[in-house]
């Protein structure tokens, strides 16, 4: 039977924590199929060194693709390089992270191939044969179970939700040969210019801290910042839709229908409501929790834990405690 | 530069619908639910009369693919300023490939410099349309896009990822998936409104195919169950880091 192909994503010549998710959700399909994982590595020259350590999330093979062209991604370069491979390797599955890169990829990668994609699925799994995957719909107001009409199924898999495993097999690592030239491309990455600093983002953190209309000022967002940093580089900073239309944070934070949809280990809403807009966002979450000075704010239904209170008192003494914690 | 743009265009039920799963357990009711031109589609539609105004050259024609309930969807659009539509009338609500197909399709026999989409559809969040599109008719694309720039035949875009922005440099013509960035939709006017009433809105029938993915069955999303309040006030936070580090094992 043919292997289930993972897209394994890179960023400067280092593994993404996408790419750990994505092998160890291929894994558990192939598993259940009694089939291989076929990992495949695309990038500029150096992304070799990469590789072995796929094998520990259960890729049996692991193809690295290295080109200059790759230095940045190509959507172009890519598609023609991944549905080569699965041409001749074929595969019952092509996985790839609900990044950025992934989302602009996986659709283009099902087109050439003519087979549907579902994006962004919080699982998948065989029934009767047949590979499955759940994935919201409406930002979550909905749970949609899909599977795929033709072969291979492409789908995306939202970040922070399968958990990488470790396996005690080593991959064995292959070369493949790419054989592109930038010149053929339409696109070209010129340049990748990161924000303030190397924050984590709020789709892949494991721990969001989400302000709305009840931080009172932008300059108060300071204070999900200091927690944020507390919590020492696992921890994003998100918004509501309130506060990014009122201009006080930028759209790539917000969490909601309008914007992300998000799934860390931990949400903590401050000064919140929880708008069902909001909520559809979030509500995949392992564990929420409020913050906000309204017993009766809807947040609260949704939440595992809350407090009752101030946040402009409550915030800095848990950035405080997290910070003894964490030391 | 002339920038003549082509803008995809889905009508969706407005984001505090609520949706219910239809007697079939596998399609969706939005039965009483307002319908609103998609949110991300208004990027796209913006920053093509944007850049229509600065070029003081080119159009704007806006495209959907659905029911004939979606020619108010267009209506919408050339209220706002864009300057032509066509509506691809299909029986019910196709998506994914299937769109994509019936998109190329007609795009096929157009001549523009961009086609515009908004970054996803807030109903099925498929964010797929606009890169399938692109690669059925062999041209690059640039998703997740703030803000662009139109010189010389190409295009400069900024495309939000992870922790920062890649600028991205295209030829054209290519697609451009918006999100949230440069282009604040604007309001249309009455004029605007009474102007969009004798645009021409072309009607053509179209045929959806096999969009390679069926939907088994819908689900609501499992109730999350009603959590409990630590306490009140500052005090109560070492109590709540207690529970997230005994209880729920997250930190």
């Amino acid at each position: 039977m043919p292997g289930i192909f993972a897209f394994a994503e890179t960023r400067d010549g280092e593994i993404r924590k996408v790419a750990h998710e994505v092998v160890t959700a291929a894994r558990t399909l192939a598993d259940a199929l009694g089939t291989e994982v076929h990992a495949v590595l695309l990038g500029g020259p150096g992304t070799a060194g990469a590789a072995a350590e796929l094998g520990r999330y259960g890729a049996d093979k692991v193809f690295v693709g290295e080109s200059d062209a790759f230095a940045h991604y190509s959507a172009e370069g890519f598609t023609t390089v991944i549905t080569g491979f699965i041409q001749e390797h074929g595969c019952e599955a092509a996985l790839f992270p609900a990044s950025a890169l992934g989302r602009d990829l996986a659709p283009r990668v099902a087109a050439r191939l003519g087979v549907g994609y579902a994006s962004d699925c919080t699982g998948v799994e065989v029934q009767d044969g047949q590979i499955v995957a759940t994935r919201p719909e409406y930002a979550g107001k909905l749970i949609a179970q899909v599977a795929a009409t033709g072969t291979p199924a492409v789908f995306s898999l939202r970040p922070n939700v399968f958990l990488p495993a470790e396996n005690a097999k080593a991959g064995e690592v292959q070369t493949l040969d790419v054989s592109v030239n930038q010149a053929d491309f339409g696109a070209i990455v010129r340049e990748i210019k990161a924000g303030a600093a190397e924050k984590m983002d709020v789709g892949e953190a494991p721990i969001v801290i989400s302000g709305g209309r009840g931080l009172q000022s932008p300059d108060n967002f300071k204070l999900l910042e200091e927690l944020a940093d507390a919590f020492g580089g696992k921890a994003a900073v998100g918004a509501s839709r309130a506060v990014v239309d009122a201009g006080w944070r930028p759209h790539s934070e917000q969490v909601g229908q309008t914007g992300k949809t998000v799934a860390p280990t931990l949400y903590i809403a401050v000064g919140i409501s929880g708008a069902i807009q909001h909520l559809a966002g979030m509500r995949t979450s392992r564990y929420i929790v409020a913050i906000n000075k309204d017993p009766e704010a809807p947040i609260f239904k949704t939440a595992d834990y809350g407090i009752v209170g101030d946040l402009f008192e409550i915030l800095p003494r848990m950035t405080e405690e997290v910070r003894k914690m964490m030391a | 530069m002339r920038v003549k743009s082509i803008v995809c265009v889905k009508r969706v039920p407005d984001t505090e619908a609520r949706v219910r799963i239809a007697a079939d357990g596998k399609s969706v009711d939005a039965a009483g639910a307002k319908f609103i031109l998609n949110p991300y589609d208004e990027f796209a539609v913006e920053a093509a009369l944007k850049h229509r105004e600065a070029a003081g050259a080119g159009d704007v024609t806006v495209v959907s693919v659905g029911e004939s309930s979606s020619a108010e969807t267009l209506r919408t659009a050339l209220a706002m300023g864009a300057d032509a539509a066509v509506l691809l009338k299909t029986d019910g609500k196709p998506e994914g490939l299937a769109v994509a197909r019936i998109l190329a399709e007609e795009l096929k026999g157009r001549e523009y410099d961009l086609a515009l989409f908004g970054m996803k559809a807030i109903d099925d969040d498929l964010q797929a349309v606009g890169p399938m599109v692109a690669e059925l008719l062999g041209i690059p694309a640039a998703t997740a896009v703030t803000e662009f720039s139109a010189e010389g035949g190409r295009i400069t875009a900024h495309r939000e990822i992870e922790g920062g922005h890649e600028v991205v440099e295209l030829r054209t013509p290519c697609v451009l998936t918006l999100t949230k960035g440069a282009y604040e939709p604007r309001y249309a006017s009455l004029k605007g409104i009474m102007a969009a009433k004798k645009k021409p809105l072309e009607e053509k029938a179209a045929t959806a195919g096999d969009a390679g993915v069926e939907v088994r069955a819908f689900s609501y999303p499992a109730e999350r169950q009603a959590g409990r309040i630590v306490g009140e006030g500052a005090d109560a936070v070492p109590a709540l880091l207690r529970v997230l580090r005994e209880e729920a094992k997250v930190i």
